[in-house]
């Protein structure tokens, strides 16, 4: 099943080329097929060569893929750490003090949000509403939700992290 | 006091949403079996005399919806069904929680949904960051392939369904019908020109019938129980229930299955806990960010879509954000104002200018301005243009917060007031 793909846990040791055949050669799945691709990748990003790449496999020009790639934001160009921070700074998340969470993992990471650490573990982004509302504050690291951040919280999920224990 | 009524949420936390087993024990796909029974235009029937509106936040009727679109494009070759799982309002996560703990209920509506329509192929378009209702998504896919509920033939009946997830990337508008199917097809999330509807032209060019994962929640127990059943919930224009997601200061913030027809003071005092640290209550935000403010006035008000909408607010999604004594309302609508920025496409110039203005004006609003209620003045009559001459309900969403606020919370806006 293709949608293991879609993990960033997945083995990273399929070939750009190998990836992009798990799926139909329809345009629908350009989405699907950047999605495996980024989580292909070790830096969680989509290089030039999967663009072009996946435009020949599609029949589509190289622009309109990038204009596809460079549209959502979850898709990135550059290169971006093995973790994916996404902070939420939704209005929930905003109201029960979201930005001292952003503050605390700039702070605890050294960078800004945007970046990523020199030791290319992290990459810090807000992101908008993950529905976790409920649990308000809330980020994601890859795939999983932490709710109800706070400095102990975070320090205690990046170490876990820093160690490869997530 | 008041309290829920579960219909749709009855499963949840009480059976193994992985397990088919579960779900066909509580009386799961009996639905479909007798959907499959039923002429396609039986079924329609049924959804329109219960009453059915749908619950992503528009409330248009799901049977009228459903005809139009099994009457639509009679010479095309095929009709789709698409699951609208890309919820992303602000403060909204009624979706996910049925996702989540009974993806089989809303997997049941969507192929009951589709034998009405006569569709032969689906999708469920699922927001990437719901990696939990993915994943029981999918497995509950699996498991009603096994069972024979989709493919060829479902359950003898001669009646077939292809169902495929398709994950969105991180982009509110795709969350927008025709915004959606462009997305759907592998393209920019840029809204199309309606009409045509997605009833006459959807997806790949054919009838489309897009159904919000809630309402279909509710079709398996419409067929399976009957209207008359199902009346006996809600209001005469407003059967049936409706997820709330309540947030912010309240002591129980999380989702509440209710009766249309409860009052904002009710929710937050009978289930959501009352106020966190008994704090006073300053002000909501109803339906997230294309939402409405609404000031203490409106405690009493039922929260009906008719009642609301007579008073200048919006029940939207049933998202229901709470504020309290000390929370500066501009510190929220500054936050939605640089969320439709965000989430703007650019196709329409006066949503693409306007947003980008409107989070400029706001922050002047915050910093030192010589005339800050003439400033507001202008923030609203951009927003009205923008509504005017924007293509998509984006363009036509921020007047919805800044209005509001202004309404109620005018002074503090201007810095005569204090938060």
């Amino acid at each position: 099943m293709y949608f293991a793909l879609l993990y960033s846990q997945y083995p990273r040791t399929m070939s750009i080329e190998s990836t992009i055949r798990q799926f139909r050669p329809e345009k629908h799945n350009l989405l699907m097929i950047l999605h495996a691709l980024q989580n292909s990748h070790p830096k969680n990003y989509l290089t030039e060569e999967a663009l072009s790449n996946t435009a020949r496999y599609l029949g589509l020009t190289k622009s309109a893929v990038y204009g596809v790639a460079s549209y959502y934001s979850m898709f990135s160009l550059t290169p971006r750490g093995k973790y994916i921070i996404r902070v939420c700074v939704s209005p929930v998340c905003e109201l029960l003090k979201a930005k001292e969470v952003v503050g605390i993992l700039e702070k605890e990471l050294g960078i800004t949000t945007g970046q990523t650490t020199p030791c290319g573990l992290f990459t810090l982004e807000h992101s908008e509403c993950l529905g976790q509302c409920q649990e308000a504050p809330s980020m994601m690291i890859n795939e999983k939700v932490y709710n109800q951040l706070d400095a102990n919280r975070i320090n205690d999920i990046l170490q876990g992290f820093r160690q490869h224990k997530p | 006091m008041k309290q829920e009524t579960r219909i749709i949420l009855k499963n949840a936390g009480r059976i193994d949403p992985g397990s088919i087993d579960d779900y066909i024990a509580a009386g799961g796909y009996e639905g479909l079996r007798k959907a499959l029974g039923m002429k396609p235009g039986a079924v329609i029937d049924e959804l329109l005399e219960a009453g059915l509106r749908g619950r992503g936040g528009a409330g248009f009727s799901t049977g009228m919806k459903q005809r139009f679109t099994s009457k639509g494009c009679l010479e095309c070759p095929r009709r789709y069904v698409v699951v609208n799982a890309d919820e992303g309002e602000p403060g909204t996560f009624k979706d996910r929680i049925i996702m989540e703990q009974d993806p089989h209920l809303y997997l049941e509506g969507t192929i009951i949904a589709a034998h009405a329509i006569r569709a032969s192929r689906g999708y469920i378009y699922l927001r990437a960051e719901y990696h939990q209702s993915i994943e029981r998504t999918l497995r509950a896919i699996e498991q009603a392939y096994e069972k024979g509920f989709l493919g060829k033939n479902i359950m003898g009946s001669g009646v077939d369904l292809d169902l495929e997830i398709k994950l969105g990337a991180g982009s509110y508008l795709c969350g927008e019908e025709l915004t959606m199917l462009e997305s759907l097809e592998g393209k920019r999330g840029n809204p199309r020109i309606k009409p045509p509807f997605p009833a006459e032209k959807g997806v790949f060019g054919m009838p489309t019938l897009v159904n919000n994962v809630e309402t279909l929640a509710n079709v398996p127990l419409i067929i399976s129980k009957g209207k008359q059943w199902y009346r006996q919930f809600g209001t005469e224009r407003s059967p049936g229930t409706k997820i709330f997601t309540i947030s912010g200061q309240v002591n129980k913030p999380g989702h509440y299955e209710l009766e249309l027809g409860i009052s904002l003071r009710e929710l937050i005092d009978h289930l959501a806990g009352g106020m966190r640290e008994g704090k006073a209550f300053k002000a909501a935000l109803l339906g997230g960010a294309a939402g409405t403010f609404v000031g203490p006035v409106m405690l009493d008000e039922r929260l009906t879509y008719d009642n609301l909408a007579e008073k200048g607010a919006t029940l939207g999604s049933g998202a229901v954000i709470v504020m309290a004594e000390g929370d500066p309302v501009h510190d929220i609508l500054h936050n939605c104002l640089r969320f439709f920025r965000h989430e703007s496409c650019g196709k329409c110039v006066p949503c693409r200018a306007g947003t980008t203005l409107l989070v400029r004006e706001s922050e002047e609003l915050r910093a030192e301005h010589p005339d800050k209620d003439g400033l507001l003045q202008q923030m609203l009559r951009e927003a009205q243009i923008m509504a005017s001459t924007s293509l998509c309900p984006l363009g036509q969403s921020p007047v919805l917060p800044l209005k509001s606020a202004a309404k109620y919370f005018a002074d503090e806006l201007t810095g005569r007031g204090r938060a």
